[in-house]
């Protein structure tokens, strides 16, 4: 069994959210940044369990970025995983970033790639999809379990008001969502070991741009809390009735 | 031509596509072209009524294999159908199916792509649609180079426009592959409003104290026609099922009125819930940071004032 794991760079769950250059760039001063928590907690940590039943398992992780992400690969490595591979690439259109994992994965012929079903800055959902349709793979989005039977997978995914059992065949691309699996701590022996796992950086492959941000902008401030006595807590009904006209 | 795709749960078209059809319907209106539907597998809806969100003809593909839901066929069909019919901009609602299908297209169709849009495109100069980034917190505007552009909508952000007349009915054939996934079964939770297109949702948190007291949630959420929802640590002590949480690693809605009791509003909260028009907090803690992000707030205790909300509500309603 081989797995790639595509883990992406974003800003902390609780950074300011601000931008520059006349509002065409994130504002990355003094941001911390993370794993892409899908691609980490439910992505990263179930490839980790697979490894870990069957110690035979090929684990990659792959980021699409440029030298500032290698700071959180090596925390990503230092959760699991055989080795890291870094495409050498400034990101900024997802047809771009999927055509770069495509191309790894070409090249490494994985039996499973995972992905986080989103990022938390650009909330594309793209990735996995886009990355299936190159390579000609079935996809199985917003997956909340994740299970080997024979020569394929038991997947749980997540539907509207529900959720559907699909058994796929391999290889299988899966988009990860919470239920995966559950959040890791790197510990010490993780951390050094980290340190010497192979990271190999390779050039992107030529590609156009699909897209490209014309600017960023934050959504007006709220006017403030209308606030209702709670002796009078009826009047909150009369206001969401007769002045908000939501219900 | 502006094609756009609806997507239907257990033979019925979803509330999030008739918000994309009439979408589709504003955005060649704005190109001065048509707008026209494609639908799969067989609908019990009366399709010709798309007529009245601006909708001239709904092309059926009808084949078994389409009744289950896989992205990799159905990507292929509605490609094939993209071309012959010569679509210049594609819609869809950017919902889990959506979500699964708009990049497949993508990469077929050589067409980029702008998920999770929340407005109208912008043709003035080139192909701008807006969509919201960092979890609710910011939004972009996203140019599109490529001829054929898709737009995925997020539902609850554009209000349906009713035109009138009806929509012509065609059968389109196509190539159907054998499915590479096979669906074993499928749970829904029955009865409810799903969540993601719910206009209105009651959510509770670690304030509403145990499970035993979510009546007053659901029987708020009941009067009101709402979903109900749970903060994180809700669903992680498993007082509530997973499906319901809400937040930057749950779900991320859009409702009208999103009406919290006895959560906080951590900033992971507020990523999911931020883009909701109306918001109501009732929280005993007057600190509590959600009070920022709302519209209105009652500062008190949950259980004297949600059972006074719901004696008003059932009062309006005409509930005894």
């Amino acid at each position: 069994m081989k797995i790639l794991v595509c883990i992406s760079k974003t800003p902390d769950t609780t950074a300011k959210i601000a931008f520059s250059d006349n509002n065409t760039k994130f504002a990355a001063d003094g941001v911390q940044w993370i794993i892409n928590p899908y691609d980490e907690w439910y992505a990263l940590v179930r490839a980790i369990e697979i490894k870990e039943t069957d110690p035979s398992t090929v684990l990659h992780l792959l980021n699409v970025g440029n030298a500032e992400s290698e700071p959180i690969i090596r925390k990503a490595l230092a959760l699991g995983g055989d080795e890291a591979i870094r495409v050498n690439c400034d990101v900024n259109d997802s047809f771009t970033i999927a055509s770069q994992i495509a191309a790894v994965a070409k090249e490494g012929n994985y039996d499973l790639i995972f992905t986080g079903k989103e990022t938390i800055d650009y909330n594309g959902s793209s990735i996995g999809g886009m990355v299936a349709e190159l390579l000609d793979l079935p996809y199985i989005s917003h997956a909340t379990k994740f299970n080997l039977e024979g020569n394929g997978a038991i997947v749980v995914r997540e539907i509207e008001g529900g959720e559907e059992t699909d058994k796929a065949t391999l290889p299988l691309v899966v988009s990860c969502q919470k239920g995966m699996a559950e959040q890791r701590i790197p510990n010490m022996k993780g951390i050094m070991g980290a340190r010497t796992k192979p990271l190999k950086v390779v050039e992107a492959v030529a590609t156009d741009a699909y897209t490209s941000v014309v600017s960023f902008d934050l959504p007006p401030a709220k006017a403030g809390v209308k606030l209702v006595d709670p002796e009078n807590a009826e009047e909150l009904v009369r206001l969401l009735n007769e002045e908000a006209k939501a219900i | 031509m502006v094609l756009v795709f609806l997507d239907q749960s257990e033979g019925q078209i979803k509330k999030a596509s008739y918000e994309a059809a009439s979408y589709a319907a504003k955005v060649a209106e704005q190109l001065g072209k048509s707008a026209e539907a494609i639908i799969l597998g067989s609908s019990k809806d009366d399709l010709s009524a798309l007529g009245k969100y601006g909708i001239k003809k709904v092309h059926t593909v009808s084949n078994d294999t389409l009744n289950q839901f896989d992205a990799q066929i159905y990507t292929k069909v509605i490609a094939e159908a993209a071309s012959s019919l010569n679509a210049e901009v594609i819609v869809l609602s950017n919902t889990t199916t959506g979500k699964a299908i708009a990049p497949r297209l993508s990469v077929r169709l050589k067409a980029g792509l702008v998920s999770g849009a929340v407005a109208l495109p912008d043709t003035s100069n080139g192909f701008t649609v807006r969509k919201s980034v960092f979890s609710g917190k910011a939004y972009a505007n996203i140019g599109i180079s490529t001829s054929i552009k898709i737009i995925s909508l997020n539902p609850n952000s554009f209000t349906i426009v009713e035109v009138g007349g009806n929509a012509e009915i065609a059968a389109l054939s196509a190539t159907v592959d054998a499915p590479k996934i096979e669906v074993v079964s499928v749970n829904k939770v029955s009865g409810d409003v799903p969540l993601s297109e719910a206009d209105i949702v009651v959510s509770g948190g670690r304030g509403l104290k145990g499970p035993e007291n979510w009546g007053l949630v659901t029987e708020l959420a009941g009067l009101l026609g709402a979903a109900t929802a749970c903060s994180r640590p809700v669903a992680d002590i498993h007082w509530r099922p997973h499906h319901e949480h809400v937040g930057q690693t749950g779900l991320a809605i859009a409702p009208n009125l999103y009406i919290a009791i006895g959560i906080s509003g951590a900033i992971q909260h507020l990523a999911g819930v931020n883009r909701s028009k109306t918001i109501v907090v009732i929280n005993k803690d007057p600190e509590a940071p959600f009070f920022k992000a709302a519209d209105y707030g009652i500062v008190g205790d949950a259980f004297e004032v949600v059972p006074k909300i719901i004696n008003a509500v059932k009062k309006i309603k005409g509930v005894a």
